[in-house]
């Protein structure tokens, strides 16, 4: 099957600034595809010329068939966006926008529907400037998907929910997905890359620097594991020695030994020999965010 | 067409709901209506020429269809640019675009709730020119209604063309109210062109509601149409309608 979305060699400047510098990747039909980076490395401006938002400089892109510079009315009545900085007139009412949006499309969703599955059917006939952080975003999330779209741009969705709402997102992002809706997701947010996506691209300074599944990028990228424990004061082994590990790291009572393959026993066998026996001996598996750092050499708040 | 419509009844409830803009449009042209004619009444103009104000008519006769030209006015240099330039602000526009709504159903809706309001607003100023003084009723409709629609036209198109280049919606504001007052004063809708000075009334003559309050007003009078002041609001519908169409911008 092709891929539903394919983008090559995409390329996007404002005046002196690269946005985009050089992009390439496929989307398949049917899943989660993150974009994950820092604010400002590009993946914003990516989607959007995606959505026939913004035009590239350079590179050609298709997204289900259509060329997005030639063909944006026909993409956008068959895509559903949810974007940053994009708002609604203040005193609309919840149900009016989403009427409205389902207008575009003859084989729109029952907008009811969406309303009890975001969780806004209570704040129906609320004005949009009324309602908390959490719910416009919520609500902008159902008018990106009131036209039943094909594929779906998610950028930063999750921003502004609170922690339960954001979990309600996700669960209700999987069933999107499970009913055939390609998911493109922006985000900087790990956990959501991780806990979300189907395969991962790592966007850095206009750049894909990795791009795989979240499990398959920790193993072929992340550092290995780490085995804390806390050991007082007492006098440890050469734990330097043990084969696979590659730092131990005292910071007071807490120890940390970094290393690869059976540390974890290597290590919890020679603290026994010595007689120290820690209750809070435990591993720490790599994690996307370890990927992140490596690979960009910075963390994403920055 | 179906989101013209949806888009043009949402744009009607947000209008109704925004205090401010329904004052402005509908209820500022009312108070001027009351303030001119407590003042100068209804006994009809000096038949001297020399004298006459009025163009012959009493004041009020000669206020109402210019009022339905200040109507007119509010939307096109006012409402319309502060509503558009918000709408781009905000990022209202951006989202609009996204779901493929096109700049026709957007600006279609405007021009719709803009009729609308004109046409609210003129029957609301004749209800009461008619409840409280004695006015005439107009003179030649089948002219008047002709004229009405392109002065409609005349100052939409104004309004999509500054909604469409100044940069703010605290621009549009400043700028809107600058040229509704200026253009009221010397154009007509103010004191009469016959006491304004010779340079005033020069300038006045280059404001665009100088012409639509006489295309509205010949027929009203029963002075015929008035083609020289219909083809100058022509000229102003086209030229502004194609640098708005050049210039809009989504976001």
């Amino acid at each position: 099957m092709p891929p539903i979305i394919s983008v090559e060699n995409l390329r996007k400047t404002y005046r002196t600034t690269v946005a985009v510098d050089n992009i390439s990747f496929d989307v398949n039909e049917g899943e989660i595809f993150g974009l994950l980076g820092r604010n400002g490395a590009g993946k914003t401006t990516a989607v959007e010329c995606l959505q026939a938002l913004r035009q590239p400089d350079a590179g050609r892109i298709r997204v289900l068939g259509y060329d997005p510079r030639t063909e944006a009315a026909a993409l956008r009545r068959r895509i559903g966006s949810q974007l940053q900085e994009s708002a609604l007139p203040d005193r609309i009412r919840v149900w009016e926008a989403l009427d409205l949006f389902a207008s575009v499309t003859p084989d729109a969703l029952d907008w009811q529907v969406l309303l009890e599955q975001w969780g806004l059917t209570e704040k129906r006939k609320a004005s949009f400037a009324s309602l908390s952080g959490g719910q416009r975003q919520r609500l902008l999330i159902a008018l990106a998907l009131v036209n039943n779209p094909k594929v779906v741009f998610l950028d930063e969705m999750t921003t502004g929910l609170d922690p339960a709402a954001r979990r309600v997102a996700w669960e209700l992002i999987r069933e999107i997905r499970e009913r055939g809706t390609t998911v493109v997701l922006v985000t900087h947010f790990m956990e959501e890359a991780e806990e979300l996506c189907d395969r991962v691209a790592i966007v850095d300074r206009g750049n894909i620097v990795a791009m795989d599944t979240p499990q398959g990028l920790v193993t072929q990228y992340a550092t290995g594991v780490r085995v804390i424990f806390t050991a007082g004061q007492a006098e440890l082994p050469r734990l330097e020695d043990i084969e696979g590990v590659r730092r131990v790291v005292r910071r007071g009572p807490r120890v940390e030994v970094e290393g690869s393959g059976p540390v974890l026993a290597l290590v919890a066998a020679a603290l026994v020999e010595h007689g120290i026996v820690p209750a809070d001996l435990r591993v720490e598996q790599p994690s996307l965010e370890d990927v992140f750092l490596k690979l960009t050499g910075h963390d994403v708040g920055e | 067409m179906r989101t013209l419509t949806r888009l043009t009844w949402v744009e009607i409830k947000l209008f109704i709901r925004e205090p401010i803009t329904v004052i402005f449009t509908l209820a500022l042209p009312i108070i001027f209506l009351f303030v001119m004619g407590g003042v100068f009444g209804n006994t009809p103009d000096a038949d001297d020429p020399e004298m006459m104000v009025f163009r012959g008519v009493g004041a009020l006769d000669y206020y109402i269809p210019a009022y339905f030209a200040l109507v007119m006015m509010a939307i096109g240099t006012v409402a319309l640019p502060v509503h558009l330039t918000a709408y781009r602000e905000k990022g209202i526009l951006r989202r609009m675009r996204a779901s493929s709504i096109s700049v026709w159903a957007l600006l279609g809706s405007q021009l719709a709730v803009s009729f609308i309001i004109a046409v609210l607003g003129s029957l609301l100023i004749m209800a009461f020119g008619l409840l409280v003084y004695e006015p005439h009723l107009p003179q030649q409709v089948g002219l008047l209604i002709p004229g009405f629609l392109l002065g409609l036209l005349c100052f939409t198109a104004l309004g999509f063309f500054l909604g469409a280049v100044l940069p703010s919606t605290r621009a549009a504001q400043g700028l809107g109210l600058i040229l509704f007052f200026v253009m009221m004063i010397l154009g007509g809708a103010g004191p009469p062109p016959e006491v304004l000075t010779g340079a005033m009334d020069a300038i006045g003559n280059f404001t665009i509601i100088r012409h639509v309050i006489l295309m509205l007003q010949d027929p009203y009078l029963g002075f015929g149409w008035n083609t020289f002041a219909s083809l100058v609001a022509v000229g102003v519908t086209v030229v502004a309608g194609l640098l708005a169409a050049r210039f809009f911008r989504w976001e």
